[in-house]
């Protein structure tokens, strides 16, 4: 083969594994606070560029409507889970949390729309927008059942893919959508090219690795997040509230799932449900670094990233069935490295 | 059949017969009924394997996929008739489930699920992209089922086909899970070093299971092909395969019936939501998976076991258990004639974990007909010197033999079979079996009938015999009025009873007991010592952990001190209540 040939391709596996390593890293992040398997997660992409997307196009996006109303529902939820002691600073942060800021960002939204408002503005409201709805989702759908066992935690985890995935195309159509690229800017080394965009992704990507890798070491809000995810009722015990451990998880996946969302979406377009897949690609990646490790998450997804370049090149017929019986020797590599624990269930 | 706790199946069977000759019932619910057979087949597979053995797999409806396109390819390019094409179909889905179950079942804990979602969305995408499989189009004009002239076209008739199948199943199932074989898959779900330390095969139990799952999938796909007489990746990819776990999951992922129940549930609710939800919303498509997908979170919120268990609990009748016959015996266990007077000896056997040296270089033996114990202050390497001698880890430096031959490491199951059974410092019964299912795990290695025998009742003099077996035991023990309740109601006392139980039923030489007697009553203590003591005189011999002294030093024989993993003292209860170096460790140094 000729090197520029294989240059592009992993160029071009480098950029799809970056996005692979952010979505790999955010379920990392869940699952190793909450024991939630996120599937949802490629919902938080495609919620994060479509309305990206929209607002760009001057569109009001109905995920706007959906954070308002998921911020009402767990406004129930939490003045429901509170009732027999209603103190008021609680009810002061239930309705600051779940109905103030949602409405702020929904009059906000509102008002912007269909003003050309620039780019910056369209992000921050997108971000805005879909953090809230992460937050909501486990503060509705999780935090109930966060004592259950990993499976009814997957179960549920897939009935939220399910309705939201329902609402995207409820919101966005069954047409695909592209937004604007961050920068126009482009230069060539070699024979490669290299646009502002995918500079972006790696520059994100790298920030979000050091980020989190930072934030878990060495600060003492990541190393409470790490303890609820050993032992929640140790956590408690020791003064974490792990149900903020959990609502913080999932607005960080939201927020990272909706960035890998605006990063890509004005390189291929999008559909309601493109998410999913790229979710189980990020997925790919997490499982190969363990659902635990941060920086081989990151190496795994870059791995992903060239192999599916490449098999796309080959055989591209079979690229996501290379991609997805990539795990299975790596799983049983990981099986065998640390046979044999005793799991205690139920 | 007419056994009493058959009677509402077969009152199942009749009523699910009757429904196609009810006059006016249309044809469309039919149509329904058909689904929820299709669904409940590969549910209930995923009961087996999900509820009962603890194997999360997302891929079932790749299984589903083997058999329908297997039957596909043989009846439309070969022209094989449909009924050849059912034992290929079944045995190709069973071929797939060893090959992936190898590899799948050796994962462990969150790594089984997301390993079974990758096979099952990589099989998708290589059902939909292989050129024999017609690819994205897949395969259609199938051949429908055919008896003689009667050809099973339309939904009424291969309804038949469908329901006989899930009866069957759900029969052959329930077979399996009350057996031998059944218990052993049931006892996996708690982690399998209870089930080793009894003979089980955990591995191989859970590739059985498995590959049960991936047939009757298989059997679901089969009959799936010849009713819509077309094979198409679709109905096999990763959203199917969640969904047949979800099925499973709200039924009651735990109980076979659970499995109809669910499919049953979830089939008629997404039809319902299909046909009245745009009624309701005006016309606009995909709210049904958002409704759907709520119903799903809340249901899970509300009854995180399913409906099954639910439903159950709210029925007046309470399942009839019968007493097994006593005066059946099971052959003793095989073992050598002359018995050497050393059982168990253990020469300078040495554990490390990383730098810590839980026990170091012990030495003691056990006789014939004697009782020793083993005590110590906490963390003094008594359990994990059971552990080394049972074969749950393995020995760093040192050797252990059992009359007189070394036994290297051995796993658990061949240490059992030597005759040493031991019971465990954290209780590990299986709660929601019976106290007799629980205790016949113990006599496991004394039955041979294995899966199949079981499926179709040919096991059930050889079931008799282990069960009188574990009666026998429980009421030696003195439990025979819990012989009946779930394990997991007992008090934690006798739940460490119910363990001696079902170490007895191994028929040992030689029992190992980790802290009987803790969360026991006083009287309880006698009633053990002197169970103990008949056992002994009888020509069992006994090691024990113990930490009420005052039990210990009345009944041992012997008496080995441990501490800080190093041998501190051995000799009679008498001589070790007076050494200087037993009450130092014991009470700090004296004054």
């Amino acid at each position: 083969m000729n090197t520029t040939i294989m240059l592009f391709l992993v160029q071009d596996g480098i950029t799809n594994g970056a996005i692979y390593a952010l979505l790999g890293l955010a379920l990392v992040l869940v699952f190793a606070v909450t024991r939630v398997i996120l599937i949802p997660q490629g919902e938080f992409v495609t919620y994060g560029a479509l309305t990206y997307a929209s607002l760009s196009a001057g569109q009001f996006p109905g995920t706007a409507r959906l954070a308002l109303a998921m911020g009402i529902v767990a406004f129930g939820f939490d003045i429901y889970v509170a009732r027999k002691s209603l103190r008021r600073r609680l009810v002061g942060r239930a309705i600051i949390v779940n109905i103030a800021l949602p409405a702020i960002v929904f009059a906000l939204t509102y008002a912007l729309v269909g003003h050309p408002s620039g780019i910056a503005v369209n992000i921050a409201l997108s971000l805005a927008i879909v953090a809230m709805i992460g937050l909501f989702l486990y503060r509705i759908a999780f935090q109930p059942i966060a004592h259950t066992s990993v499976l009814v935690l997957l179960i549920a985890s897939v009935g939220c893919h399910l309705a939201m995935q329902g609402f995207g195309l409820l919101f966005f159509g069954a047409e695909g959508q592209r937004g604007p690229a961050l920068s126009n800017a482009a230069f060539t080394l070699g024979p490669l090219r290299f646009t502002g965009q995918s500079i972006a992704v790696y520059v994100v990507t790298a920030a979000f690795i050091v980020g989190l890798w930072l934030f878990f070491g060495f600060t003492l809000t990541g190393k409470a997040l790490r303890a609820t995810a050993v032992n929640r009722l140790g956590a408690r015990l020791v003064g974490i509230r792990t149900t903020l451990a959990g609502q913080l998880a999932f607005l960080m996946a939201a927020l990272i799932g909706a960035v890998s969302g605006i990063l890509i979406v004005p390189i291929t377009t999008l559909y309601y449900d493109t998410g999913f897949l790229i979710g189980l690609k990020g997925f790919v990646a997490a499982i190969i670094g363990g659902l635990v490790s941060y920086p081989l998450t990151a190496v795994a997804a870059l791995v992903v990233g060239i192999v599916e370049a490449f098999s796309s090149f080959y055989a591209s017929d079979f690229k996501e069935v290379i991609v997805f019986t990539l795990i299975l020797p790596v799983l049983v590599l990981r099986s065998l490295a640390q046979p044999a624990v005793e799991e205690e269930k139920d | 059949m007419a056994m009493p706790q058959r009677l509402p199946i077969l009152l199942f069977a009749l009523v699910m017969a009757a429904i196609p000759f009810v006059p006016g019932m249309p044809p469309f619910w039919i149509v329904l009924l058909d689904n929820i057979g299709l669904s409940a087949l590969v549910a209930m597979g995923l009961v087996l394997l999900t509820g009962v053995g603890g194997l999360t797999s997302f891929g079932q409806a790749a299984f589903c996929g083997f058999g329908a396109y297997t039957t596909a390819v043989l009846t439309t390019t070969y022209g094989l008739s449909p009924w050849l094409t059912l034992p290929l179909s079944l045995l190709v889905s069973g071929i797939a489930a060893v090959v992936l179950g190898l590899v799948t079942v050796r994962l462990s804990g969150h790594y089984l699920p997301l390993g079974t979602i990758a096979w099952g969305i990589g099989l998708f995408y290589l059902f939909s992209k292989l050129e024999f499989l017609g690819r994205n189009d897949g395969i259609s004009g199938i051949p429908p089922l055919s008896i003689g002239s009667l050809r099973m076209i339309d939904p009424g008739t291969i309804y038949f086909a469908i329901w006989i199948a899930v009866l069957i199943a759900a029969l052959l199932t329930m077979n399996l899970l009350d057996s031998r074989t059944g218990r052993a898959i049931r006892a996996l779900r708690r982690g399998h070093i209870a089930a080793e330390a009894f003979g089980v095969h955990a591995p191989r139990a859970k590739l059985l299971v498995f590959i049960y799952a991936a047939v009757l999938a298989g059997l679901s796909g089969w009959l799936y092909a010849h009713f819509v007489r077309a094979a198409n990746p679709t109905p096999f990819g990763a959203q199917a395969g969640i969904e047949y776990l979800f099925v499973a999951v709200v039924g009651g992922a735990g109980y076979v019936w659970g499995g109809v129940l669910g499919a049953a549930i979830v089939v008629i609710l997404k039809e319902v939501l299909q046909s009245y939800l745009p009624l309701i919303f005006g016309g606009s498509s995909q709210l049904e998976t958002i409704v759907f997908g709520i119903l799903l979170v809340t249901l899970l919120q509300l009854a995180p076991t399913g409906v099954w268990p639910w439903l159950m609990a709210r029925l007046p009748f309470t399942p009839i258990r019968k007493r097994p016959d006593m005066s059946l015996t099971l052959p003793p266990r095989s073992r050598a004639t002359a018995t050497p007077s050393v059982l168990l000896q253990i020469d300078h056997a040495r554990k490390q974990f990383g730098g810590v040296i839980a026990v170091n270089d012990v030495s003691f033996d056990v006789q014939a007909r004697e009782i020793v114990a083993l005590i110590g202050p906490n963390g003094a390497g008594k359990s994990t010197t059971f552990n080394l001698i049972t074969g749950v880890l393995t020995a760093s430096s040192g050797r252990i033999s059992v009359l007189g031959k070394a036994i290297n490491n051995a796993p658990p199951q061949d240490i059992v079979k030597l005759g040493i059974s031991r019971t465990f410092q954290h209780v590990k019964l299986v709660p929601d079996m019976t106290v007799l299912e629980n205790v016949a795990i113990g006599a496991h290695l004394r039955g041979h009938c294995g899966a199949i025998s079981s499926m179709f009742r040919l096991d059930r003099a050889d079931e008799a015999r282990l069960l009188a077996e574990a009666a026998r035991q429980i009421e030696r023990v003195g439990l025979g009025e819990q012989i009946n309740q779930l394990a997991g109601s007992l008090s934690l006392g006798q739940q460490r009873i119910v363990e001696i139980a079902r170490a007895l039923c191994v028929d040992p030489i030689l029992l190992l007991l980790d802290e009987p007697a803790a969360g026991l009553r006083h009287m309880e203590k006698q009633q053990l010592a002197s169970l103990l003591r008949q056992l002994r005189d009888g020509g069992m011999s006994v090691l024990l952990v113990e930490h009420d002294m005052g039990f210990v030093m009345d009944l041992a024989d012997r008496i080995v001190v441990l501490d800080f993993g190093t041998k501190i003292a051995e000799g009679t209860p008498g001589a070790i209540k007076s050494n200087p170096d037993v009450i130092k460790a014991y009470l700090g140094a004296v004054a």
